[in-house]
């Protein structure tokens, strides 16, 4: 397999499980991402997706296993790495404006004051901030405000990799879907390789090139690689028209809903857990073909 | 007709009737000195002509401050200065004691809270240090320090480190890993995370501290004063007493309260300006 743009390479991630003995939350991980690529990640609660976020973050250190992006092993939090917290996770005492500069600054040390107050204003513009919005404090925006100033803040830093954890997940559900549709506006105008972190299907066959699937901890894995094969630009309204669109929405509600279970709990005995790839393409003729059924292919991984 | 006042008006509305029964209460109360021709000729030769000391009433004491007020700088010898120089000389002792503090209380405060062996390692020094009254250190000071001066700051310096110290590391303890997060993202440094992140983030905190110190040692530094002596208002209130002039006494109590007030206030604006909403 040809090397990714970042790569997964048998992730392991044990933590004492307060009996003195350990509890393996995911074990031999390993997938791939490519440059530009938008993935998210589905599980349930308490399957690592957080884990492994951190991990890729920097932020917390893999029992074994490494994480290489552009070839290099990634070791400690950096800024090609940008994160999106799930609590917008802004420093409260700073404005909108000032939240994003002090990402720009620790960017690019070297640029001008001015230049970096134009270049967060650029990127709070592309959020739908602008005007005096840019000066209030945290505490003074709405939910997904401050969620628009977390995302122009990471995204103003140009990352190579852009990390989202859940980051509508405290959203109610018209801002979610405001703020997605920004999302891949400003996604499709930048090239950002980014890796998701979702509970929201829908959100994810909107969002995604590839959604990975874990299964249920303990010993979770990432058991399966869906491709979306919808074509882009992508609109909440129409996609739901594509064929593919209910036929891949029902194989990963079917993954979460029972096979996530079903395959929980066991221990790997191959070395390598990559995940599988699976394409569900019910406007391609002869390729598709080729393709297992997706039927058929569940019926194979629960032997 | 009240019903037309702002909360706030008719608050100092009821401060100024409470104010004005209090003071007419206390002129009342207290009793007029005979005059020489009532005494009986027993009382005029067992010297009860003599005016006898009592507590001032009010009226006493408004002239008083009046006269110390309308020139507070005068310096007539040792035992004669203004209240302003008193006060100048106990605020600059609270100054120079406090920032000492301050100095030594807010790096190792970030020190102890950031750190949890340094926190476990000072935790039973400061808890044995912290309940000793600042003035139990006078003797020892006085002894090692050999200054009257330099002991008095050394009181203040010991009072007012305890609730700077502990709260800057409590303060420190608590920010919210998120907001360290943010800055590791950043690839800041320990320094610029220190400065950029945790020190704003824990400033109410620490701001809180630094005005419960202040407080203190305003309370000590009139303790202080009494023992070492020479100058400042708690020796101009233990002089005073000496010369059983209660009109002084009760003036420089009401002015030790209006210092400590402004103190206070000081520190109330700083923690407004560093405060922030989550």
């Amino acid at each position: 397999m040809a090397k990714s743009f970042l790569s997964i390479e048998r992730l392991t991630q044990q933590f004492p499980d307060g009996q003195g003995g350990t509890l393996t939350v995911f074990e031999n991980a390993s997938f791939g991402i490519e440059k530009g690529e938008f993935v998210c990640i589905l599980g349930h609660s308490g399957c690592g997706k957080s884990t492994i976020m951190n991990i890729l973050a920097g932020l917390a250190e893999p029992t074994s296993g490494v994480v290489k992006m552009d070839g290099f092993e990634v070791s400690g939090p950096s800024l090609d790495r940008g994160v999106v917290f799930q609590n917008y996770s802004l420093l409260p005492w700073l404005s909108a404006l000032k939240n994003v500069t002090f990402g720009v600054r620790a960017r690019y040390p070297d640029w001008s004051k001015s230049k970096v107050e134009d270049h967060a204003r650029e990127y709070l513009a592309m959020v739908g901030l602008d005007g005096d919005v840019v000066h209030r404090k945290p505490s003074q925006l709405s939910g997904g405000m401050r969620q628009r100033v977390s995302i122009a803040r990471a995204f103003a830093n140009h990352p190579k990799l852009l990390l989202l954890d859940e980051p509508f997940g405290a959203l109610d559900a018209l801002t979610r879907g405001t703020i997605q549709d920004e999302l891949l506006k400003i996604w499709s105008g930048t090239e950002q390789t980014v890796f998701m972190i979702t509970h929201d299907i829908d959100e994810a066959i909107l969002l995604a090139d590839r959604i990975l699937l874990m299964t249920n901890g303990p010993f979770a894995r990432v058991a399966e690689s869906v491709e979306i094969t919808i074509p882009r630009p992508r609109n909440r309204t129409e996609i739901i028209e594509h064929p593919n669109y209910y036929a891949i929405r029902n194989h990963l509600v079917q993954f979460l809903g029972t096979r996530s279970k079903e395959l929980a709990g066991k221990k790997s005995d191959e070395a390598d857990n990559r995940p599988e790839t699976v394409r569900i393409d019910k406007t391609a003729t002869a390729p598709a073909e080729a393709d297992p059924e997706p039927a058929a292919r569940l019926r194979a991984v629960n032997d | 007709m009240l019903d037309n006042l702002s909360v706030n008006q008719r608050a100092a509305l009821l401060s100024v009737v409470m104010l004005v029964v209090g003071l007419l209460f206390w002129e009342t109360a207290i009793p007029a000195q005979k005059a020489a021709a009532e005494l009986t000729e027993y009382e005029r030769l067992t010297g009860g002509g003599a005016p006898k000391a009592g507590v001032p009433p009010p009226s006493q004491v408004i002239a008083k401050a009046w006269e110390q007020l309308s020139n507070p700088f005068y310096d007539a010898g040792p035992n004669d200065k203004g209240i302003g120089i008193q006060i100048g000389y106990s605020i600059y002792r609270v100054l120079t004691g406090y920032i000492l503090a301050a100095m030594v209380a807010i790096p190792l405060g970030f020190l102890i809270g950031m750190s949890q062996v340094a926190y476990k390692a000072f935790n039973p020094f400061i808890q044995v240090l912290r309940p000793i009254s600042p003035l139990a250190w006078m003797p020892l000071a006085l002894f090692v320090i050999q200054d009257s001066e330099a002991s008095a700051i050394f009181v203040i310096f010991i009072c007012s480190i305890w609730p700077m110290l502990l709260n800057t590391a409590f303060g420190v303890a608590g920010v919210r890993e998120d907001w360290v997060n943010v800055a590791r993202t950043h690839e800041l440094g320990s320094f610029r995370t220190a400065f950029t992140v945790i020190l704003p983030a824990a400033a109410p905190t620490i701001i809180t501290g630094m005005r419960i110190s202040i407080g203190i040692a305003w309370l000590v530094i009139v303790a202080a004063e009494m023992l070492v002596g020479g100058t400042g208002i708690g020796y101009y209130v233990w002089n005073e007493w000496n010369n059983l002039d209660l009109t002084s006494v009760i003036f420089s109590i009401l002015m030790i309260g209006v210092v400590g007030m402004l103190l206070d206030a000081a520190f109330g604006v700083l923690q407004r300006a560093v405060a922030y909403a989550e």
